[in-house]
């Protein structure tokens, strides 16, 4: 069945792992679920940021490129404008020599003009004419007019190679010219090409007209000619252009110098190295003719603006166009920016790339960090799975090894033999003890471990922990008697107010008690170890106490230490938790006594409540290394490896015991000084059970304590508080009323010299009970003087006892103390209330008479007592046998259940039973394998009894 | 008075003669001593308890040694059983061929559990005849008026 239960358990667990697996799959996140397009997205992205940045450029260029071509433009416009503006006073101004030809040449007779009058005034008036290089007027001279003409000027017409002019219709030769030109003089206008054309369409329109551009004379620089037609009688209002011809008198011309002027014009202007100008005349279009400008175009070509030049000739139009002298500079503003935004995006997307990266990289690690947890959690539970197993499978065969030693030291053995078989016998004990530990831990851990409620006598069972260590604990106070003074101690103390029965499970908690006990035990070389258990409210009470009192007074604890190096605890060695110096214990020691009388009644009224206990175990031994306290509940670990080397033992009891006092609602606590010593200290809650159960209870309890003591009264002699009150707390219990002195002389003095005076105000005790310190202290002879006077007081008859307590005594010393008068007995230490009954049923000759079972032979008494309402379980298929086994059990007054199969048994057995032990028959037909091992676990866990019978083979 | 005196003689003789000629032993005389006031019919009970077990697995016994195949081990068992009931009554002779029966069962011998069953039925018809009358006995010191000596010592 347990095969099964685990391949379940190993299903489910699996189960699980695959559910988790998928939880973890689920959990995936979307950067992890897409992580193959990571490099692909962050490809994406720079090439994004790449155009991004390449339109951030592309915008800013445009920008630059929209404004430099607006300054292009305004350039370009500001210098026809200015051209044209020049050109058209120089226009004007020719206009007005003409009308000064006129009238100062034709209307007045004689002429009031000649050569050098027109040479000086047009010298004079030139800064008139910027544009203009020189003007010259020609005369209109028909054919017929010629030979008077030249007769007249004395020099013959000439054509422009200085030839003499040809025959023609008229001629236009120069008459008057400035001085810059005056090298045409005497030539014929009309010979010139553009000339001739100039001088017809100027004399028919009767307007400035322009001629186009050509290389002028003289200077071979491009040029225009300017020609106005000069009038010799005034015209009608609208003349005809034959009237016109009619009237013309000559013509007046200038060449426009256009390279040389405008390069002059432009000089006077900003920005002119920056920009190219040209000027065409585009009359006859698409034929430009260049004015001005490299007809070879060089320079940024891309950008271009033409503006219109107005020069006053309708006929012919003119242009300019302007170009930046060199190509647009790389905008760096802009270039930078793009960079810089590319740049930028660039980190961004790496950063986001490299994060995502990360976070897909701390995915996996997480997920494989899970499956890791997974892992390590399913083989956790398969470790505990087969310890508990293997311990289980251990524990079987160690049973039966053990058993087999004990029935083998039954046998005839020789002494080597016994000393082997005991060796044995003592290791087994030690292996099943650390399996069980094992195993109870790993119950617990499991959760599998449910703690009983039953009622038990918690005072008892301190006795019995303190019974089984006390061997132990004197051996140590020998060791180091010759040394110290005080000897090794182990003492328990229960708080009054705790009730005498409460309900729980008394074997845990004899688990913890032991636990604690055997640690300190083990730890300790010489001081005390020391059980103390108080209501758990109460010994809060006691800590808020001791604080006022640490606010209020100060520390005389300290003081103490200093100055006696005496301690007021049970040995007198410092303890590491001074709450439980004598000023905290008096505290609600006192209390104790003082409340007798209440308790019964608040145990009556809370009958039904639980109660929290506080138990504090306190030692004088080398305590634990600070550095180990914090792992001191882990389970196998020991405060350094050489603890298990000197000491022994796994290092698992405390954790267990840390799971028990969970188990039962409590915590568990240490203090500890390195040196001075250690106080665990746990609490639990128990139930209180009500009076019936209590009733119940004392008639099951075999080893009640007996009651003939009560009334008693005795006188403990005892320097230390703390000890005389354990010795008091024993003493307590049996009934005795007992008085604690410091001194045998305040013993003396209590008891009274004279004891027909005390019996009046002072107790007389029946028993003295002196501790060895006390009495060793060199009071021997007031001991000796005292009795003598006791016995001459006549009190010969009812003399109290006189009893020596020792935690361990040699024989001189025992002598000694009889000598002295302490003929009764000693009790040994440890204290225990059984004990002490015992001793002092010897010493005051009560004798043992309890009743017996009537009319029983002597020899069943024992049983009787052994089976005395003992719940017991008869298994055997044989009707007869069991009858007959049941009815011997009955006999002794056992409580006897049967049944007839080991299945049946087991039914009845499963935890928790009621049956303190079992009878079964082994050679039952189905008492298989099975059956049998799941009896022996269920009754070995249980600490009951289990006979296996070979019934009358 | 006399006649209840002579029942009372007569009871002890019958008891001694049956525990002289081997009928019961020792473990009988237990059974008596666990008889008192709060189960003053323990004997009885036990012992009746007994008859009937036995006559059961002597049925048993007998419809198992009459199989073709005798299964040696189902007789083992109800041999056993037999033998723990008889030496718990104290029956002595029954348990002693019990014995026997056992050793042939073991030795898978059907003549001798044959002849063991025959043994044992005799047995225990004699003692059941014994001690029904050993009980009509007390029954009649009880009827009239006397105690029953128990336990004899």
């Amino acid at each position: 069945m347990t095969l099964k239960m685990q391949q379940s358990y190993h299903r489910s667990v699996a189960v699980k792992v695959n559910e988790q697996q998928m939880g973890t799959k689920r959990g995936y996140t979307f950067i992890q679920a897409n992580r193959t397009w990571l490099p692909k997205v962050l490809l994406l992205w720079v090439i994004a940021m790449a155009l991004f940045s390449l339109t951030i450029y592309n915008g800013m260029d445009a920008d630059n490129r929209v404004r430099r071509k607006e300054v292009l433009g305004s350039m370009c416009d500001q210098r026809a404008r200015m051209l044209q503006d020049q050109f058209s006073v120089s226009v004007n101004h020719v206009h007005a020599l003409a009308i000064l030809v006129s009238t100062f040449h034709y209307y007045k007779n004689p002429s009031a003009i000649d050569q050098e009058t027109f040479a000086e005034y047009t010298a004079r008036t030139a800064f008139e004419r910027p544009l203009l290089s020189g003007v010259a007027y020609a005369r209109r001279v028909i054919d017929s007019e010629r030979q008077e003409f030249e007769r007249q000027h004395g020099w013959t017409i000439k054509t422009m190679e200085r030839e003499p002019s040809p025959i023609r219709d008229e001629y236009a030769p120069v008459i008057f010219s400035q001085e810059t030109v005056s090298y045409i003089e005497s030539l014929d206008m009309m010979s010139g090409e553009e000339d001739r054309e100039n001088i017809l369409r100027a004399r028919a329109t009767g307007k400035a007209v322009l001629t186009r551009p050509f290389r002028l004379l003289g200077s071979h620089h491009l040029g225009v000619v300017l020609t106005f037609p000069v009038y010799k009688s005034k015209l009608p209002p609208s003349p005809t252009a034959a009237q016109r011809i009619e009237a013309t008198a000559g013509y007046l011309g200038g060449a426009f110098d256009i390279e040389s002027l405008v390069e002059n014009l432009l000089g006077q202007l900003a920005g002119n190295q920056a920009i190219l100008v040209n000027v065409y005349d585009i009359t006859n279009s698409p034929d430009l003719l260049i004015m001005y400008g490299h007809q070879n175009l060089d320079g940024d070509l891309s950008l271009l603006h033409e503006s219109k030049l107005d020069f006053g000739d309708p006929f012919r139009k003119h242009l300019m166009t302007c170009r930046y002298h060199e190509k647009a500079p790389a905008s760096w503003t802009a270039l930078t920016t793009a960079f810089l935004f590319f740049v930028i995006g660039l980190l961004v997307g790496y950063i986001l790339y490299g994060a995502a990266i990360h976070i897909v990289k701390v995915e996996d690690d997480f997920h494989e960090m899970q499956e890791l947890k997974v892992r390590a959690e399913a083989a956790d539970i398969t470790k505990s799975q087969f310890l508990a197993t293997v311990s289980h499978e251990i524990r079987t065969p160690m049973n039966g090894i053990l058993g087999m030693l004990a029935l083998l030291l039954d046998t005839d053995l020789s002494s080597t033999q016994r000393d082997y078989a005991q060796t044995a016998q003592v290791c087994g004990k030690a292996l099943i003890a650390l399996i069980n530990e094992v195993l109870d831990r790993e119950k617990i851990e499991a959760g599998k471990l449910e703690l009983e409620a039953v009622p038990f006598d918690i005072r008892s069972i301190l006795d019995d922990v303190l019974s089984l260590f006390s061997e132990k604990s004197r051996n140590k106070g020998i060791e180091v008697s010759t040394r110290e003074p005080q000897e090794g101690q182990l003492a328990v103390f229960v708080s009054d107010k705790v009730p005498e029965i409460v309900v729980g499970d008394p074997g845990r908690f004899r688990q913890i008690i032991t636990n604690l006990v055997g640690n300190s035990v083990k730890f300790t070389e010489r001081g005390h170890i020391f059980v103390k258990v108080h209501l758990y409210e109460n010994a809060k009470a006691m800590t808020d106490t001791k604080l006022d009192t640490c606010l209020n007074g100060g520390s005389n604890e300290s003081a103490l230490s200093s100055g006696s190096k005496k301690f007021k605890t049970l040995s007198g060695c410092e303890a590491a938790d001074d709450q439980n110096s004598w000023d905290k214990f008096k505290h609600f020691s006192d209390e104790d006594f003082r409340s007798d009388a209440s308790i019964n009644v608040m145990t009556n009224n809370e009958a039904s409540e639980d109660v929290g206990l506080m138990v504090c175990v306190e030692d004088t031994g080398i305590g634990i290394p600070l550095k180990a306290q914090g792992r001191v509940f882990m389970p196998f670990v020991q405060a350094d490896s050489s603890t298990s080397r000197h000491y022994g033992g796994t290092g698992i009891g405390l954790s267990i015991s840390k799971c028990l006092v969970e188990l039962m609602g409590g915590q568990i606590d240490f203090i500890s000084r390195p040196e001075v010593g250690s106080t665990f200290s746990f609490t639990a809650v128990f139930g209180t059970c009500k009076k019936n159960v209590f009733n119940n209870m004392e008639k099951r309890n075999a080893e009640a304590l007996p009651s003939g003591f009560r009334g008693l009264k005795a006188l403990v002699v005892d320097g230390n508080l703390v000890r005389a009150t354990v010795t008091r707390y024993h003493l307590k219990r049996l009934g005795i009323l007992a008085e604690v002195v410091s001194s045998l002389k305040l013993a003396a003095s209590s008891c009274g010299k004279n004891g027909s005076l005390t019996s009046g105000g002072k107790i007389q005790p029946d028993i003295i009970l002196v501790e060895k310190d006390s009495w060793i202290s060199g009071e021997d002879g007031v001991s000796s003087v005292w009795q003598l006077d006791l016995k001459q007081n006549g009190h010969a008859f009812q003399l109290p006892k006189m009893i020596l307590l020792a935690t361990k005594i040699t024989n001189s010393e025992f002598d000694k103390a009889k000598g002295a008068g302490f003929s009764d007995t000693v009790i040994m230490k440890p204290l225990r209330a059984s004990m002490v009954a015992a001793c002092l049923q010897q010493v005051l000759g009560m004798g043992k008479k309890r009743s017996q079972g009537k009319g029983m032979p002597n020899g069943s008494s024992f049983l009787q007592s052994l089976l005395c309402g003992k719940r017991i379980l008869v298994v055997d298929d044989n009707r007869v046998n069991r009858r007959v086994a049941a009815g011997a059990l009955k006999k002794f007054g056992a409580d006897v259940e049967c049944a007839e199969s080991g299945k049946k048994a087991l039914e009845l057995l499963q935890l928790p039973h009621i049956y303190d032990a079992c009878f079964m028959d082994i050679q039952m037909p189905e008492m298989d394998g099975y059956v049998f091992q799941s009896c022996f676990m269920i009754l070995d866990c249980s600490c009951s009894v289990i006979y296996w019978l070979y019934f009358l083979e | 008075m006399d006649s209840v005196v002579l029942l009372q003689r007569q009871l002890v003789d019958y008891t001694a003669q049956l525990f002289n000629e081997g009928f019961l032993d020792d473990q009988f005389n237990q059974l008596q001593q666990l008889q008192d006031e709060s189960n003053p019919d323990f004997v009885v009970e036990v012992v009746t308890l007994f008859f009937e077990d036995s006559e059961r697995l002597l049925n048993e016994l007998a419809k198992a040694l009459e199989q073709q195949s005798i299964d040696y081990r189902k007789i083992d068992a109800h041999v056993h059983q037999l033998k723990g009931s008889s030496s718990s009554i104290g029956a002595q002779r029954v348990q002693k061929v019990c014995i026997a029966f056992r050793n042939y069962c073991e030795e898978r011998n059907i003549e001798g559990c044959q002849k063991c069953l025959q043994q044992v039925k005799n047995e225990y018809s004699l003692v059941k005849t014994k001690l029904e009358t050993l009980f009509k006995l007390e029954q009649q010191v009880l009827a009239a008026g006397g105690s029953i000596p128990w336990p004899m010592q």
